[in-house]
Order: C-alpha cells, then structure tokens, then sequence
C-alpha cells in the first residue's frame, strides 16, 4: 500500500533555445490502492511522466513522492525505494528479450528483487534457488500461463501472453505502485479483455496502486477510480470516473469525449460534417 | 489457462535454419573452401616449408614446368610450395588482426553504455572522428609507429579496424538499449554490466560475427597490401603480400610467380564472404534462399462459374479471391475464396482482427501484390473492367488502359502516414504525379490541379503547404493529402486500410468526416479496413466480418448494431468491444485465446 505523487513536475529534453517541456508543472496523487486513470493524446506527456517515474527520464523540476520519499533525483538506497514502482510497456513485441525463455525473464527480476531486499530489510531470509524456481512458476500461474512456458521464448508466443508475462515480471519486483502505459493498445479487442480483467484482478488482490494510462476512454472509464486528462504537458482536468466522463468541464476534455466513437453512434448527422 | 505444447527456442530455430543454409549450394561452397583453407593453413608449413625453402640454382626464375608448376623465384624457390607454405602466416595474421579489432571495437563500442553520459558522449564523439580518417592511412600510421614485421602490421591493421567497429557496436548497442526489454531491466535495477552481458551482447553478437568474417576478407587484403608496401612481414618470413611483391616485379617474365599469390589472396578473401553470408543466412539475418514450394495448380480456386456481365449499379465484384503465400510446408492461404460486392457510393466496412487478411484482400483486389505471393480469383471486376487473367491477378497491369482506369478510378489510403508519402519528395508534386501520369497533364496543370484538390480536403493555404514536404505535415494532414491523390482522377471507389488508425481520436473525427464528404460530393464508394467496430458502425452501412482468411458475415450495419448478426465470431467480436456506457469494475468480456470458429459464411436469412 504505497501513495505515489507528483508535486510539481517538470520534464524537459534538449537545452538553450530547443529545449522543450513535454511535463509542465504536473501535480497528481495517485491515492494508495487505487487505480488513476490517465487520459490523452500522442504527445500530451503521459509516457514521459510515467517514465520519470522509474527513472528513464530525468526531472528538470518538481518531486515524484514515493510514500513522502523523493524518488525523483534518487541515489542509492532511494533507488531501491524507486523500484517499488514498476512499469509495463506498450509494445508486446518488445517487452521481452528474444534471446531469453520467459522463466530467465522472470528470474532475472527476482534476483535483483533479492538482492535489494537483502540489503533494506533486516534479518531477511533470502530464497535459494529451488524457491526462486518455484517463485516463477507461480508468477507464471498468477498471469494465467502454464508452467511449462517458462522455458517458452517470446517468439513462440501470442502478443497477449507477452503482455501477461511483462505483467509477471514486474510482479516479480513485488511493485506497491505499477505503472501501465497502454498495455493493450497493440493488442486485438478480443485479446485486451483478457488482459485487462488479469490487471484489474491483481490490482484487487495485492492491493497495487496503479497509474493506468490509455488514449482509450472506454477502457479506463471501466477501470477507473479517478481519471486525469493531459493535453500538452498539462493535466487539463482530474476528478472521479464517472464525474469526468459524464460531465466534463475542461473545452479540450469535451472534444476528447465527442470524439470517441462508439458502436451504433453513427459518427456525423446528415448534415453535420465537420471537418 | 494457456498450455503451450513443444518450448522453442531460438536455439532449435536456429540449428533447423542453419542445416537448411548448409544444404544450398552456398553453404556447400562455403564448408568446402573453409575445410581447403583451414587445412593448408594449419598443415602447410609442416608440409611443404623444405620445399619451399630448397633452392634450385640450374632453375633461377624459371617458367611454369611439371615440377614447377607455377615457376620458381628469383632464388629457385618452387613458387607454389612458397604460397601454401605463406597460407598459415597470412591467413592467421588476418585473423588475428580481426580478432583485434572486433574485440577493441566491442569494447569502444560498449563504453557508452556503461560510462557517465558525459565521458560516453567523448568516447562516441571520439570513435566518430577515429572513423573519418581513412584506415589505409591509420594502417601506415599504426604501422610507422609499431614498427614492421609481423607484429607490427597484426597490430597496425587490428588497431585500423577498431574505429569502424566501435560504431558498428555503438550503433547496434544504442538501438538495443532503447528497446523496452532494457528498460524494463533498468527498471527492475539490473545493473549496467548485467544488461549489457545477459541484454545487449547476446543480441549484437550475430551481426558483429558476419560482419567479422567479412572483415577478415578485407584484413587479408589489406595485409597483402601493407607487404607489398613494404611496411609489413620482413625477410625471411614471407606472406602473400610479399610474395606478390616479389612476384610482380617480374610479371613481364614470369607472370605466373605473381599470379599464384594473387589467386591465394582472393581464394581466401572469397571463402571469408561467403562465410559471412552463410551466418547472416543461417542466423536469418538475410532471408534464406530457401526452395519455393511447388506451383500452385492452374485451376480457378472457386471454381464457380461468374457470369461476364456485371451490374452497371455495382462497382467492384470480387468472387473467389485467394491469396496464396509460400511457407516451409507448401503453401498457406491468407486470404481464402473470398468473394463480397461493394455497390456505387455504397461505404462498407471490412472489419477483422490481426492477421485476419483485410489488408491482403484489398492489396490483391487492387492489383498490388506481386511475387512471392500468388493471387487467383474467379473475377475480379472493377468498374466495369475485369482485373484478372487466366484466373490470376497480376501484381503489375501490362494493358496502359487498364493502369489509367485503376490510376485515376481506385484511389488508396494506407494505414501509415510516416510512410505512405515519399519523404523526398514535395507533397505537391506527388499529389500531382497522379494527373501526369495517368491524364497527360503538363507538370503546370498538374500542379494547379493539386493546389485545387489539396484545398479540397481542407488543407489551409494549399499553394504554400503544396511546396512543402511531407515531415511538415502532420498525420493527419498527410491522410488528407492522401485523399487528396486520390482526387486527382475521378475515384469511383476509395480503398481506405485503416486510415485513423495511427492517429488520435480528435484527428481520426476530421479524417473520417473527410472520407464521408468525398464519398457524398464525388458519390465514390468507400471500403473502409478498419479493426475498430466502433469506427466502423460510425460510417459505413453494411460490414464486411473477416476471420482466418474468410469473410464469414455480411450484415447490415442497423442488424450489426442491434446484436442481430448471426456469426458466433461476429458476435463475440461486438461483444468484445468496451463501451462506454458500462459499469465501473465490470469485467470485459473477451475471447478465450484458443476459440475457433466456423469460417463459413453465415447464410443469410431473409
């Protein structure tokens, strides 16, 4: 159970006169155990917010509050704090190394998990490795894939079963926060469904907070808790689901909602064509 | 829960492709020079170095002779003996001088990754300026320095290649090190050396070994070269290089004492290509040349009997088409006995999932696909034109008639606009392309014509964007101008392979609606490939349902919104789509992985 906020951020890439902000003064909480949704179009900064932070992307300015730890500019033993929060990536033909089985994927994330317990918790009884084999095996489970996959290697296996296992993986850090940025995106609607129910289930089952972000508003109004809208490195408007679906406030929010298309919901009138 | 039957790995893939590569005929060639060279060099000297070193005093320079074969040097040294008995000099030097440089190289090349970003940004600017001098010139330099003799060109040609493969493993590492695997490593806290040996290297490591192979050939060369300079192997070892040297400088004599040399040189630095081509096959870096499967048979796959005459109210009529592609085992159909009708002005959506074969049947139907793949229908009849020959559809229209009908009446919308516009060229003129071509415009009418159509599709001051290229356009304007080349003929039909797809929803509204207007103002009929239902039901008014090759419903789209369609997988495809309008914590409703259906087409109930 862990708070994760942003105070304050700032993200921005190159320097002198091409320097640009693609986060600019973002302030978000995402409460413990819950799942915030965040919204907005390519370019709007939801994955560069997410990727600052784990740490991928530097801050220019502002704190990432890891539980009131600063995990924004970490050192050392807020590194390893830093890596209670995990990510899951949007691409399943790249999530995993083609050169590895999916138990050394896996493995490999217990063994720094291990070794960073080792050293912050006192007193702490590390796993041989009979028990970090049977740990795979029941990550594996926890994502719904046999055990038998583990000596599986990602070429052999369906875009949603690598999604599944990139979401084991970081389990296997045993993450209090996760980050999902668009993990169904690339995925076929039939496919997603299954996905999403498997991240929902864990979420409710290890009480994970997660920052749940998709361009997808079908999807998060489903998921959930809270939505925030981004739009151009700013977040334009946050509140309850349901509040900021139905009764959206902010003009670019509103554009976003028109937008979508739904099935039935013929997209121009007869006359109305805009264009 | 999903059981995965038989664990592969690229390991096993591996070893197939790689018996598969030594069964053609350049892996043939290839095992047998290596076995040639790999035993003359490690049994040459022990074998002939006595006769290569005996002196014949009554043979100084002698002609080619039975016991001679390729003449005698100015010593009396059987010149053939001397060139097998160089092999084991020349050839290992290369080697090891590659084995140099690779190591060096990977090195160099790995730093970045490993030191604080700004010493790796010396180190990349470093290897960049390293890289600019010639390696000829580094190779002398290195080897002024060093010092002659056989040490020191090992080291003056190993240090030369260095350079060039420090960036090859810069490049190669920094384009691994940005993929999501890695950074789902450094996430976790892998440390750099780990992501870099259990990460990066295993991943680089089969481009750097083709290229190291290859690399030996030139090293050999250059080797040779450095001899014959002078500044290599001194005397009394010998190499090829010298023995060209000696050999060349009486070609007018004897040109067979340096001949004999040369040919060595080039035997090698042959077998070292082929060596490198044979792993880029075997580890599917290149596409194997594998044997195609047995031709199809020339019989019309439907077999149905379509009547010539078609329907004046109908624009495009499609019966039996199917796809053929080569795969290991004979041959597979992506796109199996498909046979739909799209009438004038009509919009129809093509709906399916991934892999499904939309995108191949409008290539097919549009006469775009060309070898490997083999496209057979009963009819394919566009506006009136029938499409194929002898049950075939070419993947290139021989008539000009024929081209200029499809040029000017079928217009295309892909589904990447980053690439579906030449990023050399002006958009304007591209746009225009269409109207020279097909319509003999001159480039000025042409040119005015885009102007016209680009204002058309709601393009702001179209004379200016015209001039600009297609990097200045954004997505969603790159689809318009798209449309736009459509509009320089007179389309009766708009093939559109899921347009919004990579565009955001605000875009995807304004790209549509434009579809829609072209479609109410033009009256051109639309076939919209799209995999979201939703998009889909929002314009068209009938849909086409795709599954496994086969179009297994076609249902009105007031029947498909209603929940009226009769396919179970048109069914559970609807079912699938999240809404908006559901409860918060529902479950989504998905497809088991592993659920076949029938792909039938649903008969129709009336």
């Amino acid at each position: 159970m862990s708070t994760l906020e942003f105070r304050d951020l700032w993200v921005r890439f190159g320097t002198g006169r091409s320097a640009f902000d693609a986060v600019r003064g973002i302030n978000l909480i995402v409460p413990s155990g819950k799942v915030v949704g965040l919204v907005g179009e390519s370019g709007s900064g939801k994955s560069t917010l997410a990727r600052t932070a784990v740490g991928l992307n530097d801050p220019h300015h502002g704190q990432i509050l890891l539980d009131g730890i600063d995990v924004a500019h970490a050192k050392g033993g807020t590194v390893r704090a830093r890596q209670r929060i995990q990510m899951v990536f949007q691409d399943p033909y790249s999530c995993l190394d083609p050169r590895m089985s999916i138990g050394s994927s896996i493995m490999e994330a217990l063994d720094v998990t291990e070794r960073r317990k080792r050293r912050d918790e006192t007193g702490y009884r590390p796993m041989n490795r009979a028990a970090r084999t049977a740990r795979v095996g029941e990550l594996l489970a926890m994502v719904e894939m046999g055990p038998a996959s583990s000596q599986a290697f990602p070429g052999t296996l369906s875009g949603g079963q690598r999604q599944r296992v990139a979401l084991a993986r970081a389990l296997a850090a045993e993450p209090d926060v996760l980050l999902a940025d668009e993990i169904t995106s690339a995925l076929d609607v039939s496919v997603q469904g299954t996905v999403l129910n498997l991240l929902l289930e864990l979420q409710q089952r290890l009480s994970l907070t997660v920052l749940f972000i998709s361009h997808n508003l079908a999807v998060v109004s489903r998921i959930c808790d809270e939505i925030a809208v981004m739009n151009r490195g700013e977040i334009v408007e946050q509140g309850p689901g349901a509040r900021v679906l139905e009764q959206p406030q902010d003009p670019y929010t509103q554009e976003l909602i028109r937008a979508v298309p739904q099935i039935g919901v013929p997209l121009f009138g007869k006359e109305e064509i805009e264009l | 829960m999903s059981t995965l039957p038989v664990p592969a790995g690229p390991g096993q893939s591996q070893v197939q492709r790689f018996a598969a590569v030594l069964r053609t005929p350049l892996g043939i060639a290839t095992v047998a020079g290596v076995l040639v060279v790999a035993f003359v060099a490690a049994f040459g000297p022990a074998l002939w170095s006595a006769q290569a070193a005996a002196t014949d005093f009554s043979q100084l320079s002698a002609q080619p002779s039975p016991a001679h074969p390729f003449g005698t040097d100015a010593g009396g040294r059987d010149v053939m003996a001397r060139v097998l008995t160089a092999a084991q000099l020349s050839v290992g030097m290369a080697l090891v001088a590659t084995a140099l440089g690779v190591v060096g190289g990977v090195i160099i090349g790995f730093l970045p990754i490993i030191l604080p970003r700004r010493i790796a940004r010396f180190v990349v600017s470093a290897t960049g300026i390293a890289i600019a001098f010639p390696a000829l010139l580094l190779m002398m330099m290195f080897s002024i320095v060093v010092g002659t003799g056989v040490q020191g060109a090992v080291l003056a040609i190993g240090f030369a290649m260095m350079p060039a493969f420090g960036r090859l493993a810069q490049t190669m590492s920094s384009s691994i090190s940005g993929r999501d695997f890695v950074l789902a490593a450094r996430v976790l806290g892998v440390s750099r050396f780990r992501i870099l040996a259990r990460h990066i290297l295993p991943n680089v490591a089969e481009p750097l070994t083709v290229n190291a192979s290859l690399a030996a050939g030139g090293s050999l060369i250059a080797f040779s070269g450095l001899s014959f300079l002078g500044l290599g192997v001194q005397a009394p070892d010998f190499d090829w290089g010298r023995l060209l040297n000696e050999g060349l400088s009486k070609i007018y004599i004897n040109p067979a004492t340096a001949l004999a040399p040369a040919g060595a040189v080039i035997f090698v630095g042959v077998v070292f290509t082929l060596l490198g081509e044979t792993l880029s096959r075997g580890f599917g870096i290149e596409p194997l040349l594998g044997k195609r499967p047995r031709p199809l048979p020339r019989t019309a796959p439907g077999g149905q009997e379509v009547a010539d005459d078609v329907d004046d109210a109908t624009v495009l009529r499609v019966r039996g088409l199917r796809v053929a592609a080569p795969a290991r085992s004979g041959w597979t159909h992506p796109v199996n006995n498909v046979s739909f009708e799209i009438r004038r002005g009509e919009i129809v959506g093509l709906v399916g999932e991934s892999g499904s074969g939309k995108s191949l049947t409008c290539l097919a139907v549009a006469a775009l696909l060309e070898h490997p793949l083999d496209v057979s229908a009963d009819s394919v009849n566009f506006d009136g034109s029938e499409l194929t020959q002898n049950g075939k559809v070419p993947g290139r229209i021989r008539s000009a008639a024929l081209r200029t009908m499809l040029g000017t009446r079928l217009a295309l919308v892909f589904q990447d606009p980053s690439t579906s516009l030449n990023p050399a060229l002006r958009v304007g003129s591209q746009v225009a392309e269409i109207g020279r071509l097909h319509e003999g415009l001159s480039t000025k009418a042409a040119q005015a014509r885009a102007i016209d159509r680009l204002a058309e599709v709601r393009i702001n001051n179209p004379a200016r964007r015209a001039k600009q290229y297609p990097h200045e356009f954004s997505g969603g304007m790159r689809q318009r101008a798209m449309i736009a080349m459509g509009l320089m003929g007179s389309p009766a039909l708009i093939i559109a392979d899921e347009p919004t797809t990579a565009l955001d929803v605000t875009v995807q509204r304004g790209v549509l609606g434009q579809l829609k207007a072209v479609n109410r103002e033009k009256n051109a009929a639309i076939l919209l490939v799209s995999h979201d239902i939703a998009v889909v039901t929002g314009l068209c008014t009938r849909v086409l349902v795709m599954y496994r090759g086969s179009i297994v419903e076609d249902v009105d789209v007031n029947d498909l919104v209603a929940g009226r369609a009769k396919h179970p997988y048109t069914r559970a495809l609807v079912d699938a789509v999240p809404t908006m309008t559901a409860e918060k914590g529902e479950p989504f409703t998905t497809i088991p992985e592993g659920t076949i259906f029938p792909t039938a087409l649903v008969e129709e109930t009336v």
